[in-house]
């Protein structure tokens, strides 16, 4: 899986709601879930440190 | 008026006969194609039949397509096709080749896994290919990180053949009864030597990777290679029954609890007006999808700042001007919440 362009997006409480990221050339809203296989691939490979996620802006 | 009354239907080996919902995969008759029907395959992805996946790790390149090509008067319509368009005849050691099926674990409870009572469970599929020779099915148990592997073998060349395989229950392990993956059902196809140089795991084992697909062919290993299956068919019990054909909405919704695509353009949404600079739109899903599914769409105008989709409805925030005017979901919508 090829994501790249991970980046948060926040709620109205300034609260990380879902991360917006570009998934094998697709852009796709994830949200926050660890059922969600994207999800969970994205914490993978942040906790590899090949995929960083940026902050909201 | 004459009365049958029955206290249970049992099969030969006495497990309880179930006559709807028999079988354990879903869209087994390959009936299903939301996301597309055919498309070039060189990685580990869902693209085409609903809830299969084709995991082409490093061995080759295929066209994974729907086809017509189907066994004589058994009435099924389509089958799921692999075509080699770019061999590799060495795999490495960590290549491999193979299609699944990932189940939930509160699907599975009834298998009585990890019990001294766990149920025994076979597998039929008809298949077809030119490469003849030793294929390998496999079920893994990923919450125990158990295995078990039985051989079959494509004995004729492009002609349909019907394969049965019993697994035994498994005493060991318990599935989750939950809504993540438990239990991948797969088909291999041809794989390097991390998954062929020990000894086929033909009973439940701890996961070693070498006793995996032992002896297996390789399907990769000329472009004039091609290989079809449907039918497939995972029940409770030692015999296989005829395959279970349901209507396709019946097919469809089991498979939008994974996946779900909307092609239209412009669908509608529920709109509120939050009453100072942005609109909210929420569009529920035909069912209850598995998980918060991730989403693949962008509104008619605007862009959504707090997109959040559950498992009954996407809702989001479009920024933008304090109006009523309606927000639409662009073609192709998807919503994505497979194992």
């Amino acid at each position: 899986m090829n994501i790249t362009n991970a980046k948060y997006t926040v709620n109205d409480n300034g609260d990380n709601s879902s991360i917006c990221a570009t998934v094998d050339g697709k852009e796709v809203h994830i949200p926050l879930d660890t059922a969600n296989r994207h999800y969970d691939e994205i914490m993978r490979q942040v906790d590899a440190g090949t995929l960083t996620i940026a902050d909201a802006d | 008026m004459s009365t049958l009354r029955v206290e249970a239907l049992e099969q030969p080996d006495g497990t309880a006969f179930i006559f709807n919902n028999k079988n354990l995969l879903i869209n087994g008759g390959m009936n299903i194609w939301e996301r597309s029907t055919s498309v070039s395959v060189s990685t580990d992805i869902y693209s085409t039949v609903d809830r299969w996946k084709t995991r082409v790790s490093g061995l080759g390149a295929f066209t994974i397509s729907r086809s017509t090509d189907v066994p004589s008067a058994q009435g099924f319509g389509y089958s799921l096709k692999l075509d080699c368009t770019t061999a590799d005849a060495s795999p490495a050691a960590g290549d491999f080749l193979q299609i699944q099926q990932i189940i939930e674990g509160q699907n599975l409870q009834h298998l009585l896994k990890g019990t001294s009572n766990a149920k025994a469970i076979t597998m039929s599929f008809w298949v077809k290919s030119n490469k003849t020779g030793t294929y390998i099915a496999s079920l893994y148990d990923g919450d125990n990180t158990r295995r078990i592997s039985k051989s079959y073998t494509i004995d004729s060349a492009s002609t349909w053949e019907k394969k049965t395989i019993t697994f035994p229950g498994d005493t060991s392990g318990t599935l989750d009864n939950d809504n993540g993956a438990s239990l991948w059902v797969q088909w291999w196809l041809g794989a390097g030597s991390n998954f062929t140089s020990g000894t086929l795991a033909t009973s439940w084992e701890s996961l070693t990777s070498a006793n995996t697909a032992v002896g297996i062919v390789n399907l990769a290993d000329s472009t004039s290679n091609e290989f079809f299956i449907t039918g497939c068919q995972l029940e409770v019990g030692s015999t296989a029954s005829g395959f279970e054909f349901e209507p396709y909405a019946s097919t469809l919704q089991k498979c939008q609890r994974y996946y779900y695509r909307v092609t239209e353009t412009g669908i509608p949404t529920f709109l509120r007006n939050d009453g100072s600079t942005s609109r909210d739109v929420i569009y529920p899903y035909p069912t209850t999808m598995r998980a918060n599914p991730t989403v693949s769409t962008t509104p008619n105008s605007g862009t959504f700042s707090n997109p959040y989709p559950s498992p009954r409805q996407l809702w989001g925030r479009v920024a933008g001007s304090n109006d009523t005017s309606s927000i639409f979901l662009d073609d192709p919508v998807t919503f994505d919440a497979e194992l």
